[in-house]
């Protein structure tokens, strides 16, 4: 069974969500502590939504400092699963684990709502279990979600297939706002070359069984109950 | 020596500024209609012990880079004088 680390930063407010859906995907989970340094060998970290630190600075900020990290460094380093949601994604980004950034939403406000992605890469750690072009329904909330890299980057992601989930454009069949933050290329979550290290800006934790309206989330942790460290890393998608 | 440092760190231009762009929307509202080019950025003081100007900049120079900033999106400015 894959063991995984849900950190708990001053702030986090999805942790017992993430917590229960990486548990209901046959993974062990178990929290660990911001002034945590180890991740109590852990083969996935889970970095969940929130407002660490209060998001004092910018978004996610404070967190990349924060001993928990340091040891989330070494483990992305060697290989090891990481995927942020939210929050976790902002700090990730903070942390240079993946590039780019997410600044204050175009239109200014919160936004808490369902929106439409696409998941576009599936061969990541933690959407193995989707198939590329799969349509999720899947809850954002978010001040600070609208991506943002140099043009040498974003074609690089593109380059890669890196961008893991895209909003999807407004159409008959998807009638919700697209892109609700004014994210660069309508990006939704990317990943690092190897699939291993994941940000994402919705939420799946929160729709992770049928009694929240939807299983369309409940992907992202199976695809982790599934992976076998150490095995193979994923081959990077050819476009 | 102590000095005071002022950062001030604006999001890099042409990067969208939602903040800026309601602020000047707000301004033309109150009948401001001359201000143009709004932009939002943060002011950040501290002091510093440095044996010099020249290392007080430096060392400030290096928590920008490192956490004051964020490359990806935003550029500083310092502004060093002793304190009193």
């Amino acid at each position: 069974m894959i063991n995984v680390a849900v950190v708990r930063f001053p702030g986090s407010n999805c942790d017992f969500d993430t917590l229960r859906a990486a548990e209901q995907a046959g993974t062990n989970a178990y929290f660990v502590w911001h002034r945590d340094t180890g991740l109590g060998g852990a083969d996935a970290v889970l970095l969940p939504g929130g407002f660490s630190y209060g998001d004092y600075l910018r978004s996610g900020a404070i967190a990349r400092f924060s001993p928990v990290m340091q040891a989330v460094q070494r483990h992305a380093a060697a290989g090891g699963a990481v995927l942020g949601i939210c929050n976790g994604f902002q700090i990730l980004c903070e942390a240079h684990l993946l590039p780019g950034a997410l600044m204050r939403n175009a239109g200014l406000s919160f936004v808490s709502k369902p929106v439409d992605v696409v998941v576009e890469r599936a061969s990541t750690v933690f959407t193995s279990a989707y198939s590329p072009g799969t349509r999720l329904r899947l809850p954002v909330a978010h001040g600070d979600g609208r991506f943002v890299a140099s043009e040498d980057t974003l074609r690089m992601l593109e380059a890669e297939g890196r961008v893991v989930l895209r909003y999807v454009p407004a159409s008959e069949s998807s009638p919700l706002q697209p892109n609700p933050n004014g994210s660069a290329r309508h990006i939704a979550g990317i990943s690092n070359a190897a699939g291993t290290v994941v940000g994402i800006m919705p939420h799946p934790e929160r729709m992770a069984d049928s009694l929240l309206g939807n299983p369309d989330g409940l992907g992202f942790f199976t695809s982790l109950a599934a992976w076998q460290p150490g095995a193979s890393t994923l081959n990077a998608p050819t476009r | 020596m102590s000095y005071r440092v002022h950062v001030r760190v604006m999001p890099r231009d042409g990067l969208l500024d939602p903040q800026g762009q309601a602020v000047e929307h707000a301004l033309g509202a109150l009948g401001f209609a001359e201000a143009a080019g709004v932009r939002v950025g943060r002011a950040i003081e501290l002091d510093v012990a440095a044996g010099s100007r020249a290392e007080a900049e430096s060392r400030v120079r290096q928590m920008c880079d490192k956490l004051l900033a964020n490359p990806v999106t935003e550029d500083y400015l310092l502004q060093v004088e002793e304190a009193r």
